[in-house]
């Protein structure tokens, strides 16, 4: 055994230098891992990093303590074409893994699940994880899918293309009559080259990469951009601009929360809470577009601030919009959980125990519906969430009904929140130019967007350019999770599974 | 079933009376953007170094704006030295030909309603299948809430529907990534003929944020034609509506139809 190896301890949004992340052997990294992870830590960022186009390639680290609210980060270097998967001690890691396999064709020997992430060429000419060609674009959806065999068996298929309106993908159920034993989820329809095109810059596109990243999250994903940028060039912007993000970001988590739940409704043919949560999620974003002229919240959070200020009759406006709207919200929601042909559908449909949730290190309310505390609000609190506290609202049955619950008991403390913080908005400006960004940086900032936990990372060379940029969003971390709830489920349950989840397409697919 | 009654109440009627009154937009709102040419600079060219996807153009002609690449941002609004390019609040912009989408001054040439034969078929009753390549969750979310009862597009019979071969056409959103494209195809083939098809949104007209990524293929007119373009990023619901209206006849050209 070595000895307990020694990790950058780093802060959300607090940049460091490139050559303070220690660069630690195989064993020294391998524990780092398996021993924070034991301690409680979770796995944030995990991902490869090829600085010259020779054989090497740095994995880089970085554990989130949720205890001392710090998080910690190291890489090691891989020569040749292989490295020890960690997967089969710490589950946590499996996707990571395989997206370093698939980006820079390094097999992680021993991993129990290594399939293509979003079937793209790797960067490493002449080294497939898979032994293909990579002269050409891998065909999508062409890989080995998981199969169950026996009388009776059978497989049924769906996607890419979905009967709703949706993102694509590609989803496999292993079936007995109506049981499902296992349901396997492959994605990558959506990729369009973000992280590749972040390279460089930033440049006059990267904000709006991070605008169009998951469209649904564009204020959670531009804020998680703004505050990388903010550290790396020393820029703090004004506590007006920091309310109104978080202002913008409840919102946000508001309009889809309550979508969510009209869904939820929706798929077990509730039509009252699903036909007024529709409209009142329209609502929430209507809020959004009185800040900014978007609903999605484009062009309000920008490097160094927000680019529209709330004038006074503009706030009046918002908090009286907001209580019109969290009176309809209430009662709509509020037949949810007095119908009885609504509960039964909801309570132990698509459960995932605490055990696996912390395994398989889900984020945001699908976690915290299993009884896991993780909110980077609470956590690891930047900008205003440092001086204005949001209880974090769990469940613990880690069923559908668990999720809808958590997203009603978020409902309620955003609107508050944002009430709050809109009754007592602070004066003065709304926007700094950031300068310069300094040279051979290191930053990781986290957000916690309505999915759950928005992680980026991102690496400055000597010209002050990223050199690498890597996102993480919370669908990345769910999706196995819904794969998990569908086990011993009927078919027929999973677009109730699936909205009780509702991941992102393009925020996994980059 | 009386807490459902009182909800049903309380939460009143909420369709919106378009298009035969004129919703209100937020006054930020981005709309139609109009450039005053008489105020830009001998040789100036900050908007078209600003523009993210270069939707700006000035040659000997004058300045071209291209809606099908605008992403409706404030980038050269902010840039423009004297105050030459604003948003109006005009939420219009969808268009038949895509040429139709490059404003030079003039004012937009909005879309045109499909020919007698394809009114007949499809005024009264159109089934859309809906296809994501490579969209964000923006337009797709906007083109959803057309179903609820703020918009109600089922009273104009208008409807998504969940398979290619119960449509009478294709609502495509996204860029077009190259791990969409035979899906895309196959899904437009799966469509009986005649058939129409509607981009939505600036990925789906010119790939948006992500126009040039060897990712993607610049938009659905790369894969299959296209008979209507929806501009925005994403376009806003009632851009959305304009514009199936307008396609479908139900609106006259210029404005909605007393």
């Amino acid at each position: 055994m070595s000895a307990a190896p020694q990790l950058a301890t780093l802060r959300n949004g607090v940049a460091r230098a490139r050559r303070e992340i220690p660069d630690l052997d195989w064993p020294q990294f391998r524990s780092a891992i398996l021993d924070g992870v034991a301690g409680g830590a979770y796995v944030t960022a995990m991902f490869g990093h090829m600085p010259n186009v020779d054989d090497v390639v740095e994995i880089y680290v970085v554990l989130a303590d949720r205890e001392g609210g710090q998080l910690h980060g190291a890489k090691t270097r891989v020569c040749g074409d292989v490295f020890p998967s960690l997967t089969p001690e710490c589950p946590q890691v499996h996707l990571f893994e395989r997206e370093i396999a698939e980006q820079f064709g390094l097999r992680p020997e021993g991993h129990p699940w290594l399939k293509p992430v979003r079937f793209v060429k790797s960067q490493r000419a002449g080294h497939d994880a898979w032994g293909r060609s990579t002269s050409e674009q891998p065909l999508i959806g062409v890989m080995n899918f998981y199969r169950v065999e026996g009388e009776e068996v059978h497989e049924v298929a769906v996607g890419p293309i979905h009967a709703g309106v949706i993102e694509p993908g590609h989803f496999r159920f292993q079936c007995h009559g109506e049981h499902v034993f296992h349901l396997e989820i492959s994605l990558g329809y959506q990729h369009r080259g973000v992280e590749r095109a972040l390279v460089g810059g930033p440049d006059k596109r990267t904000i709006h990469y991070m605008e169009t990243l998951a469209g649904d999250t564009t204020i959670g994903h531009a804020t998680a951009y703004c505050q990388v940028v903010e550290a790396l060039a020393g820029c703090k912007p004004p506590a007006r601009a920091q309310v109104l993000r978080g202002v913008a970001l409840e919102l946000e988590r508001l309009a889809n929360h309550t979508g969510d739940l009209g869904a939820l409704a929706g798929d077990v043919g509730f039509l009252p809470t699903s036909s007024y949560c529709g409209r009142l999620r329209g609502d929430f974003l209507n809020m959004t577009a009185r800040l900014c002229g978007s609903r999605f919240g484009r062009g309000l959070v920008r490097p160094g601030g927000v680019a529209f200020d709330a004038d006074g009759t503009r706030t009046e406006e918002l908090l009286k919009s907001l209580q019109t709207a969290m009176s309809d919200v209430t009662s709509a929601v509020g037949l949810l959980w007095d119908s009885s042909s609504v509960m039964s559908r909801f309570e132990d449909t698509g459960k995932v125990s605490l055990e696996v949730c912390e395994e398989l290190g889900l984020v945001g309310p699908a976690a915290r519906a299993c009884g896991a505390e993780g909110d980077i609000r609470n956590d690891f609190p930047l900008g205003i969430y440092r001086f204005s506290h949001i209880p974090v609202s769990t469940a613990n049955t880690g069923d559908v009904f668990a999720r809808a619950y958590v997203r009603w008991l978020e409902i309620q403390r955003s609107a508050d929140f944002v009430r709050e913080q809109l009754q007592m908005l602070a004066g003065g400006t709304t926007l700094t130019t950031p300068g310069e960004l300094a040279a051979d940086s290191f930053v990781v900032s986290l957000v916690e967007g309505w999915r759950g936990k928005i992680c980026h990372v991102a690496m400055t060379d000597e010209r002050r350019r990223i050199t690498r940029y890597k996102v993480i969003d919370p669908s990345f971390h769910n999706w196995m999770g819904l794969a998990m709830a569908l086990r011993n489920q009927q078919i027929s349950d999973f677009p109730l599974c699936n909205k009780s989840f509702n991941l992102s397409y393009c925020g996994h697919d980059l | 079933m009386l807490d459902i009654l009182l909800a049903r109440w309380q939460q009143g009627h909420r369709t919106i009376s378009f298009p035969k009154g004129q919703p209100a937009v937020p006054d930020r709102f981005r709309g139609v953007p109009v450039v005053d040419q008489s105020k830009c600079p001998v040789g100036c060219r900050d908007c078209v170094v600003a523009c993210p996807t270069d939707a700006i153009t000035i040659d000997a002609r004058g300045l071209r704006l291209d809606l099908g690449r605008c992403l409706f941002c404030t980038d050269c609004v902010e840039a423009c030295p004297e105050q030459a390019i604003r948003y109006t609040q005009d939420f219009r912009l969808a268009a038949r030909k895509r040429e139709d989408l490059v404003l030079n001054g003039e004012s937009l040439k909005l879309a045109e309603a499909l020919d007698k034969k394809m009114r007949r078929l499809f005024g009264r009753s159109l089934k859309l299948r809906q296809v994501s390549a490579g969209g964000c969750n923006g337009c797709e979310a906007d083109v959803n809430v057309l179903s609820t009862v703020v918009f109600d597009l089922g009273r104009f019979g208008i409807q998504m529907v969940a398979s290619p071969r119960h449509a009478d056409g294709l609502l495509i959103t996204g860029p077009v990534t190259e791990n969409m494209r035979l899906a895309l195809k196959k899904a437009y083939d799966a469509v009986p003929a005649p058939k129409v098809v509607i981009a939505v949104g600036a990925c789906a007209i010119a790939g948006g944020p992500y126009i040039n990524h060897p990712e993607q293929h610049n938009g659905a007119d790369s894969v299959v034609p296209v008979d209507l373009y929806i501009p925005g990023c994403p376009p806003h619901p009632l851009t959305i509506l304009d514009g199936l209206l307008r396609l479908l006849g139900r609106l006259e050209v210029g404005r909605p139809r007393a």
